[in-house]
C-alpha cells in the first residue's frame, strides 16, 4: 500500500512538532524516519496512525484520503516504543486482539484465530509462549509479541516507533537483521521512527531526515552519505 | 569477630527503643480500643449480645446500613471510575480544580457536608420546596441518608484508581485502538482489568467508610427509630440512653464488618501478589 503525505502540519502550543512534511511511500517500501529527539519523526508517525491530529495537510493511502478516518478504522499496524503489550493479557490473547474486537459478522471462527495465533508466533520465533503474560518475557520476546499483534490486523501499513530502543547493542543488531527479513518475505509498506542513523541506514530502503519539524531530505543510505544536502544532514550522518 | 553490621543497621538497643514505641503505640491506640469494644460488647455474656443485635430497632438499623452502602458503594464506584478515567487519561480546561473538587469530601467536616445538604433539600432550603411539590422528601429520609453518604465517600475509588491509571498511561489504549478495538471495548478489555486490583481497594474502604459514617448522616437523619437510624446512629442512641452493653454489641458489628474488609483485602493481596505487581511494572 502506497502511503502519500501532503503539506502535514502540527503544532504543539506555538510549536510547530511537524512543519509543512511532504513524503510518499511506495508500496512495499521500508522507509526509515530518521532525526533527533525533538524534530517530529514520532508526531509524524502518530499522525499516520491517527493517533494524533494534524492541523492542515492530508494523507492518503493508495489514492484515497484517510484524514477523516479515525485511527480505529486505519488498519494500521503499530509497534509502540515501550510496546505497550496488554499486561493483563496472555501473548495468545495480545496477539488476537485485533480481530477478537472485530464486529460478530466479519470475526473469524476459534478455531481460525488460533490457527493463525500459532502461525504468527511460530514466526516470531515465540513458540510455546502464548500463554505466557508479558512481564514474564524479555526485551526481545515482547517486541516481537508487539510485532505479532500489530501484523496479526493483516494491517496495510506497519509503523514501527523506536522499535529497539528499549533493547541492549546485541539483540538490536540481532532483531534489526531479522526483522529486514521479514520485510523482504512480507513486502509490507513500512515506516520506522529512530534516532540512530546506523540502523536507519542499515535496514531503510530509503531515510527521511527530520531536523525541527522539517525533512531535510530524503534518500537511499547510499545517496544520503555520498550527496548529503546540509550540513546538518552532513553532520548528524557523521560522513566527512 | 565482631558482628560487623551493615550501613544501614541500627545498633540493637536503637531497634529495641524504636520497634518497642511503635509496639506500644499500636498497642495503646488500635489494639485497646477494639479490645474493648468486644469485650464490652460480651459484658452481659453472649445471651446479652444476641438480645441487643437482634432487637426490632437494631435489626432495622442494620439493615439500613447496608441498604445505604448498597445504593452508596456502587454509584461511587462508577463515579469514581469516570473521574478517574477523566483526569488520568485525559487532558482539559480545569483539571487541577476538578481533582481539588474530588478532594472536597474528604476536607470538609462531615458535619457540614450534612449541613449542606439541609440548607439544599430541607423545608425551608433552596430545592425542599420544589421538590416538596414533586412529592420528593430528601431529609429525614433514607434518600437523603444515600446522598450524604455517597457525598462523603465519593473520593476512595476516584482516589485509589487516579495515580494507577496515571502511572499506566494511555500507550496500552492507544494500542487498542489502533488495533480497532472502539471506546468502549478498550475500557472494558484494557482500561478497566488494569485498575481491577486499585477499584476493588477502592471499594473495600469506601464500602467501609458508607457503613461506618456518623457525622453528615447524623444531621440528615432525624433519627427515626426503625425508619432512619443507621447503625452508628443506633449506637449513640444506645449510648445516650445509658444501654451501654447494646451500644456496644451493635459497635462491635461495626467493627467485626471493619475488620473482615481489612482481612478480605489483605487476603487479595496475599492470594494475587504477582498479579498485582504486573499492573504496576511493565
Amino acid at each position: 500500500m502506497s502511503l502519500r503525505i501532503e503539506h502535514v502540519t502540527k503544532k504543539f502550543g506555538t510549536l510547530a512538532a511537524v512543519d509543512d512534511v511532504s513524503l510518499a511511500i511506495d508500496k512495499g517500501e521500508f522507509m526509515a524516519l530518521l532525526g533527533p529527539s525533538g524534530s517530529g519523526k514520532t508526531t509524524l508517525l502518530r499522525i499516520i496512525a491517527g493517533l494524533e491530529l494534524m492541523e492542515s495537510g492530508a494523507l492518503h493511502f493508495d489514492g484515497t484520503d484517510l484524514s477523516a478516518v479515525p485511527a480505529r478504522e486505519r488498519r494500521v499496524g503499530f509497534v509502540f516504543q515501550n510496546y505497550a503489550l496488554f499486561r493483563h493479557m496472555t501473548v495468545a490473547r495480545n496477539i488476537s486482539f485485533g480481530v477478537d474486537v472485530l464486529p460478530r459478522k466479519r470475526k473469524p471462527k476459534r478455531a481460525e484465530i488460533k490457527t493463525k495465533v500459532e502461525a504468527l508466533l511460530a514466526r516470531m520465533q515465540l513458540e510455546g509462549l502464548g500463554q505466557r503474560y508479558p512481564n514474564q518475557l524479555s526485551g526481545g520476546q515482547r517486541q516481537r509479541v508487539a510485532l505479532a499483534r500489530a501484523l496479526a490486523i493483516e494491517p496495510r501499513i506497519l509503523l514501527l516507533d523506536e522499535p529497539f530502543g528499549a533493547l541492549d547493542a546485541k539483540v538490536r543488531k540481532e532483531l534489526r537483521a531479522w526483522l529486514r527479513a521479514l520485510h523482504d518475505d512480507t513486502r509490507l509498506t513500512t515506516v520506522m521512527v529512530t534516532h540512530d542513523q546506523d540502523e536507519a541506514l542499515a535496514i531503510a530502503d530509503r531515510v527521511a531526515i527530520l531536523n525541527e519539524g522539517r525533512i531535510e531530505q530524503v534518500g537511499t543510505p547510499g545517496e544520503l552519505k555520498e550527496r548529503p544536502a546540509s550540513a546538518f544532514v552532513r553532520e548528524f550522518l557523521g560522513v566527512a | 569477630m565482631a558482628k560487623v553490621r551493615l550501613p544501614t543497621e541500627d545498633s540493637l538497643n536503637v531497634r529495641a527503643a524504636l520497634i518497642g514505641v511503635a509496639a506500644g503505640y499500636i498497642a495503646i491506640f488500635l489494639l485497646t480500643p477494639l479490645i474493648a469494644v468486644f469485650a464490652e460488647a460480651l459484658r452481659n455474656g453472649v445471651d446479652g449480645f444476641i438480645q441487643a443485635v437482634s432487637e426490632k430497632d437494631a435489626l432495622s438499623a442494620i439493615e439500613l446500613t447496608l441498604t445505604v452502602a448498597a445504593i452508596a458503594v456502587p454509584l461511587n464506584c462508577v463515579f469514581g471510575l469516570a473521574a478517574a478515567w477523566a483526569v488520568a487519561k485525559h487532558d482539559f480546561a480545569g483539571k487541577a480544580l476538578f481533582v481539588t473538587l474530588i478532594d472536597l469530601p474528604f476536607s470538609v467536616s462531615p458535619v457540614i457536608s450534612g449541613l449542606i445538604y439541609v440548607l439544599l433539600f430541607g423545608a425551608q432550603g433552596y430545592l425542599g420546596p420544589a421538590l416538596d411539590i414533586l412529592g420528593i422528601k430528601v431529609i429525614y429520609t433514607v434518600t437523603g441518608l444515600v446522598l450524604a453518604t455517597v457525598f462523603v465517600t465519593f473520593p476512595f475509588v476516584a482516589r485509589e484508581l487516579i495515580p494507577l491509571m496515571e502511572e499506566q498511561g494511555v500507550s496500552e489504549e492507544e494500542a487498542a485502538i489502533s488495533l480497532g478495538a472502539d471506546g468502549w471495548q478498550t475500557f472494558w478489555h484494557v482500561t478497566l482489568p488494569n485498575v481491577r486490583w486499585g477499584l476493588l481497594y477502592g471499594v473495600l474502604l469506601c464500602n467501609a467508610r458508607a457503613m461506618g459514617e456518623f457525622g453528615a448522616v447524623s444531621v440528615v437523619s432525624g433519627h427515626i427509630r426503625g425508619l432512619t437510624n443507621t447503625m452508628p446512629l443506633h449506637v449513640e442512641i444506645l449510648y445516650n440512653e445509658y444501654n451501654f452493653a447494646a451500644a456496644f454489641a451493635v459497635a462491635s458489628l461495626l467493627a467485626f464488618l471493619a475488620l473482615v474488609t481489612l482481612v478480605l483485602k489483605s487476603v487479595l493481596e496475599w492470594r494475587f501478589a504477582a498479579d498485582i505487581a504486573a499492573s504496576h511494572r511493565h
